[in-house]
């Protein structure tokens, strides 16, 4: 396998982004990506797009093509990546296992989504069917809040985790967004506002769940040799990849208190980078739900199981804590446009890692110059952790 | 949708014809008040939702098995704000039960408050015609 590098990376601004379709969205983190890493859209040998929501919540059946030509890469290698909210986790997969394999030296992992093009219960339906149809949809009318409910509901009874704790999550995460330029949500709540916001699917409430949010991220990917030849200043490289799925069932889970596809993810990442997770100087976990961020706490070792909570009472997940967790606002701030988290995440912690253009007061202190991004898709449907260092 | 100048895209209805033909003995016995599983004739393993084949041993010989109706409550979410299919639906609670023979099943709580519902709870699962006439289960008290 050869080493492959993160050397360009582009991110468009997260939000209710009526002004712009599908290929429009892709663009604006395409064109950032490319002037990054120094090279043109005719460079890229391979392109793998991540997007659910494809023909149901926006209007395109073939959005890779569409993008592609739009953003000047037909001719490309060119797949669609469907890995639920992890989508363009997948994407990131292909393409760097594109160039390790030595079949490609520039490859390119792009997420798009539009979410916005539908109204509210259309875009719950939908994403609500994204488990097992026929079996927790069809009749009982899941949605995918109601999907960490119940893993809530299982944490609390279990751990005795509170209402409180899921609240601190979500303060903390608007805390970063309102210093992210690129955030759906730059406002800063309190406890309170989220213990009175209104009930979504209990205990979760609204300020406890990730806005449904349009946006798109790119990240390109060359080999070492590649790196020398184009005279990359800070290639970031990719140190771990760790991948696994879990039932489409909830009910064939064995408990609710975490996702036993996190887990696995984390250990194949850390035992392909060689670290353990005390050398992890930041993270990106994957929030969709305040709960989410607790059980990804435990399920990737920065704590014991159940101890996720006292993790975020101690602010130990903020900036001169154990691990600061998010500092881009996360998934609850930012925003989750489905298909680009992955590579979203990614941007952030390219961006971290080298230390530029990550505005006051968000910037991580860096001992290891290693960060993870872990993306889960549905409900521990699909994970991905990984992991790059400087 | 949007404050910004958009299109309208054409409108389609979608409605897809879902084979039940490998695991009909369940939807019918949910008609007749019963909740069936299958078991593996080859390797013992028992399936719910029913499965007509065994991914374990890869065998397709399967025994249909009627569910004990007694289940303990392992989580529960109300769900207040509903899709676009279960708007006509009052806020309903679903929950994740163990039933005795081992396997879970996620179905519709009804019967109690709310404030009434805890985890470890004992409940008993019954087959069910909805009002609009599809077959399902649902947890009640015992
Ligand atoms: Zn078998």
């Amino acid at each position: 396998m050869r080493k492959v590098a993160v050397i360009g990376v582009g991110n468009s601004k997260f939000g209710n982004r009526s002004d712009v379709n599908v290929a429009e969205l892709a663009f604006e983190a395409v064109k950032p990506s490319l002037e990054d890493a120094g090279i043109s859209a005719k460079n890229v040998e391979f392109v793998a797009i991540g997007t659910a929501g494809a023909g149901a919540w926006y209007e395109e059946l073939l959005p890779a093509v569409v993008a592609a030509e739009y953003c000047g890469l037909t001719k490309a290698g060119l797949m669609r990546c469907e890995a639920a909210c992890a989508s363009s986790s997948a994407a990131f997969q292909a393409a760097y296992s594109t160039i390790a394999s030595g079949q490609a030296d520039i490859a390119m992992a792009l997420g798009v989504e539009k979410m916005r093009e539908i109204d509210t219960p259309t875009a719950m339906e939908w994403i609500g069917r994204a488990g097992y149809y026929l079996w927790e949809f069809h009749n009982f009318g899941l949605t995918f809040p109601a999907y960490y409910a119940l893993h809530a509901t299982a944490h609390m009874a279990k751990f005795g985790t509170t209402e409180e704790d899921l609240a601190l999550v979500a303060v903390k995460n608007h805390k970063y967004g309102s210093m992210n330029p690129i955030a759906h949500l730059q406002n800063r709540i309190t406890v309170d506002d989220v213990l009175s916001s209104m009930v979504i699917a209990s205990p979760l409430k609204l300020f406890d769940c990730c806005p449904m949010t349009d946006g798109s991220a790119a990240v390109i990917l060359a080999s070492e040799e590649k790196v020398k030849e184009l005279g990359i200043d800070t290639p970031v490289w990719v140190a771990g990849i760790g991948y696994s799925s879990g039932t489409a069932n909830l009910s064939k889970r064995l408990d609710y208190v975490g996702l036993e596809a996190s887990v696995q993810a984390a250990q194949m990442a850390y035992k392909m980078a060689g670290i353990a997770p005390s050398q992890v100087d930041f993270a990106e976990f994957h929030d969709c739900f305040t709960i989410a961020e607790i059980m990804a706490y435990e399920d990737l070792g920065f704590c014991p199981k159940g101890e996720g909570a006292k993790l975020i009472r101690e602010g130990q997940t903020e900036i001169g804590g154990k691990i600061p967790v998010n500092m881009d606002g996360g998934l609850k701030a930012k925003g989750h446009p489905i298909g680009t988290t992955g590579c979203s995440m990614i941007y952030e912690v390219t961006k971290q890692l080298r230390e530029e253009a990550v505005e006051r007061g968000r910037q991580v202190p860096l001992k290891n110059y290693i960060g993870l991004a872990h993306n889960v898709g549905g409900t521990g449907h699909y994970c991905y952790v990984t992991i790059l260092r400087r | 949708m949007s404050s910004m100048p958009t299109i309208k895209s054409r409108e389609i209805k979608i409605v897809q014809d879902i084979p039940i033909s490998k695991t009909l003995k369940f939807w019918e016995g949910l008609k007749e008040g019963k909740v069936y599983a299958t078991k593996c004739k080859k390797c013992g393993k028992v399936y719910f939702p029913p499965s007509a084949d065994c991914p374990e041993c890869l065998s397709s010989e399967m025994d249909w098995i009627e569910l004990s109706s007694e289940a303990e409550i392992e989580t529960f979410t109300h769900v207040v704000v509903r899709p676009t299919t279960f708007q006509q639906y009052k806020p309903y609670t679903v929950a994740i039960g163990k039933l005795k023979e081992g396997v879970r099943v996620l179905a519709w709580l009804t019967g109690f408050k709310l404030s009434q519902i805890s985890v470890g709870m004992k409940v008993k699962l019954v087959a069910k015609i909805s009002p609009e006439g599809y077959a399902t289960y649902e947890f009640v008290p015992p």
